[in-house]
Parts: structure tokens; C-alpha cells; sequence
């Protein structure tokens, strides 16, 4: 029991970095596949919505792995909310509590906070941005940059590759610019 | 001669001959064809636990969280600079050793590394990731993990960001890359 309580507080940086980056030995042992999530998303493009689009047109049943890795992820969120939950709130920095409260932010019992992600706000201007734009935007993004935070900033800088340093500096410049001049706009309405 | 109609079925056309994505392996040229072992389905089934762990680990170290990014954002924390810092630390120290090593799967395969080529999309795309990431507080797998905990309208982000690649595939040709 007392394993689960201690498994069930948020694991700090050095333990949770340090097992995401045995990710890349791991998926290159198991079978030679290279460590990446958002082309997942093109898998299903490929699999449910090829319409004739030259992109879409492989054999995306070889990268079947990636939809079994995936599915994996959502599993492992599951066995959290079960049993490993925190049961205290996100603790985050003073100053970003005080700066979210202005906006009425003040819901820190879910990582997701449910005062911007719900289904009931899914349809007001503000939820809408959040939800769709938002998720739209990383859809097409990584896709058009060829890989995530997990295929470029992870593998692709465990490997060495010159674009995926471009690529993930590009993610950090993109997050810095929307997080601090943009969102404070959006998170107005 | 069947078995020849099938490897042109999914030979990468002309159009795709220059993968530009970093994680679509089978896309390469230079993997295509090599022999690569054909497994039944059910050896799958270790990247669904290897999805449980990384999903795990991506809750409880509080990726997931939209507030974690926030911060990292503003440089309120070190905490997201730690996780991914340390990840990268571990990645290139394996794959420095897996190179140094010339370490096999466990099939026996040699391990393969593919270089890519930079292309003008890395930073355009790069860039419209970060804004989406910024709004979302989420990356690509921190989705599916979300849901998982039960923030089941992150679905609906989930449904856009394939819409959004669908939307890429489609634009594609008009975009510089």
C-alpha cells in the first residue's frame, strides 16, 4: 500500500525525463522503431481519410506499431486516473496562479483545467480557441515540420539531427511568443 | 509476380520520394525494402506496454499538464526544461552507446539511422506547433494521455489535430518546404 501512495505524488524531473528519454533505447531495441507520436495522427489520416491525397497513399499498416503505442499512452493515463491519482491539487509557480486568477482560472484539481476545457465552455469563443484551434494547430504544425516534441526535441536531438534542433528551438520561439503575447487575448474573452 | 505487384503498391511515389517526415520510417528510401522481419500482428502488443509506461510517466511527471507548460513558457519553472532536458541526455547518451556498440534488436536486426535534410518546414511548422502547444498546453501524446485521465473533451482537440494533419496532407503542395 505504501508503494502506491508514494508512486501516486508527482514523480519530479529527474525521474520523469530521464524515463521518457529510455523511450528511444527502448522502441530501437524492441524492433527498430524510431521514437515519435504525432505521425499517429497521419497514421489515421492514411487509415480512415485518404481521399486520393498523395500524402495519405502508403502502406500505413507498417507503422501499425505507432496506433499500438498510442493506444498505450491513453491506457497508461487511464491506470493513473485509477490508481495513482494525486489527490492534491497542480502545485504551479505564485506568479502564474496570480496572473490565471484575473482571468478566473482558479480550478487546479485536474491537470487539464477544467475552467478552460470542458464540454460545457466547448462552444463559447474561448473554448472553442482552446479546445479546436488549439489542437488544429498542432495537428498541421507537426506534421508540417515533420515530427513532435517526442520525434524531434527527443529522438531527433538524441540522434543528433540538425533540423530537429532547428525544429524544436522553432516549438520553444512558437510556445514563448503565443504563451505571453497571445494567449493573455484569448484567455480575455 | 503477386508478390512484385505488392512491393509496387507501396513503393513511396514520386511526390513522397523525399520523406520529409523524421518519424515515419518505412517512408525512407534508404530503409525501404531492406529486409525487415513481418511479424503477426500480436507482436504489437509491446508497443501498446511501452505506450503504458511512457503514458504513466507523461501523468505522473505532470507533462500533461497545461499549467506545467504555462510555466515553462514563462520561464516560471525548471521543471519542463528538467524533463525534456533529461530525456535528450538519456536519448543521445542510448544512441551513442547503440551506435558505439553496434547494439541489435532484439529480433537480431541491426539498428538503423536515418539522417534527414532540413527543409524550410521544420521552422514554419515548428512554429505553428508552438502556438498550438502554448494554447493546448498539450503535445501530441500528452492528447491521448489526457483523455485517458478522463478529460474527455480533449477528444475534440484529438479529432482537430487529425484534422489539422489531414488539412497539411491536403495544402501540401503549395506550401514551401
Amino acid at each position: 500500500m505504501k508503494i502506491i501512495e508514494w508512486l501516486s505524488q508527482p514523480w519530479p524531473w529527474y525521474v520523469g525525463g530521464p524515463l521518457i528519454g529510455l523511450m528511444v533505447p527502448g522502441l530501437l531495441l524492441l524492433g527498430n522503431k524510431t521514437f515519435g507520436i504525432s505521425s499517429s495522427l497521419r497514421h489515421i489520416c492514411a487509415a480512415c481519410i485518404p481521399a486520393k491525397i498523395p500524402f495519405f497513399q502508403y502502406d500505413w499498416k507498417r507503422e501499425l506499431w505507432n496506433l499500438f503505442l498510442v493506444t498505450g499512452i491513453l491506457l497508461g493515463g487511464i491506470v493513473v486516473a485509477l490508481f495513482l491519482q494525486n489527490p492534491e491539487p497542480v502545485e504551479v509557480d505564485p506568479n502564474l496562479v496570480n496572473e490565471l486568477q484575473q482571468y478566473g482560472i482558479t480550478n487546479y484539481k485536474g491537470l487539464v483545467p477544467a475552467d478552460l476545457f470542458s464540454w460545457h465552455n466547448l462552444l463559447s469563443a474561448k473554448g472553442f480557441i482552446m479546445t479546436v484551434v488549439g489542437g488544429f494547430l498542432v495537428g498541421f504544425g507537426t506534421r508540417y515540420a515533420g515530427g513532435c516534441t517526442s520525434g524531434h526535441a527527443i529522438m531527433g536531438l538524441s540522434n543528433l539531427q540538425m533540423p530537429s534542433l532547428v525544429a524544436t528551438v522553432s516549438f520553444m520561439a512558437g510556445g514563448f511568443f503565443v504563451a505571453n503575447l497571445v494567449l493573455p487575448w484569448i484567455l480575455k474573452l | 509476380m503477386k508478390t512484385q505487384e505488392k512491393i509496387k503498391e507501396i513503393k513511396p511515389r514520386p511526390f513522397l520520394s523525399e520523406n520529409t517526415d523524421f518519424e515515419v520510417r518505412s517512408l525512407d528510401a534508404e530503409s525501404y525494402n531492406k529486409s525487415e522481419l513481418q511479424h503477426p500482428l500480436y507482436y504489437n502488443l509491446k508497443y501498446l506496454f511501452a505506450g503504458v509506461f511512457f503514458g504513466i510517466v507523461l501523468v505522473k511527471s505532470e507533462v500533461i499538464s497545461w499549467f506545467r507548460i504555462q510555466e515553462m513558457f514563462r520561464l516560471q519553472s525548471f521543471h519542463m526544461f528538467g524533463v525534456i532536458g533529461s530525456a535528450v541526455a538519456i536519448g543521445m547518451l542510448s544512441v551513442w552507446l547503440i551506435k558505439k556498440y553496434k547494439v541489435k534488436s532484439i529480433y537480431g536486426e541491426p539498428i538503423q539511422f536515418i539522417s534527414k535534410k532540413f527543409n524550410r518546414g521544420n521552422v514554419y511548422g515548428g512554429l505553428l506547433f508552438g502556438f498550438g502547444w502554448a494554447i493546448t498546453g498539450a503535445c501530441p501524446g500528452p492528447l491521448f494521455a489526457q483523455i485517458g485521465t478522463g478529460a474527455t473533451v480533449i477528444s475534440i482537440t484529438l479529432l482537430s489535430a487529425i484534422l489539422g494533419t489531414w488539412f497539411y496532407g491536403r495544402i501540401r503542395p503549395f506550401l514551401p518546404h
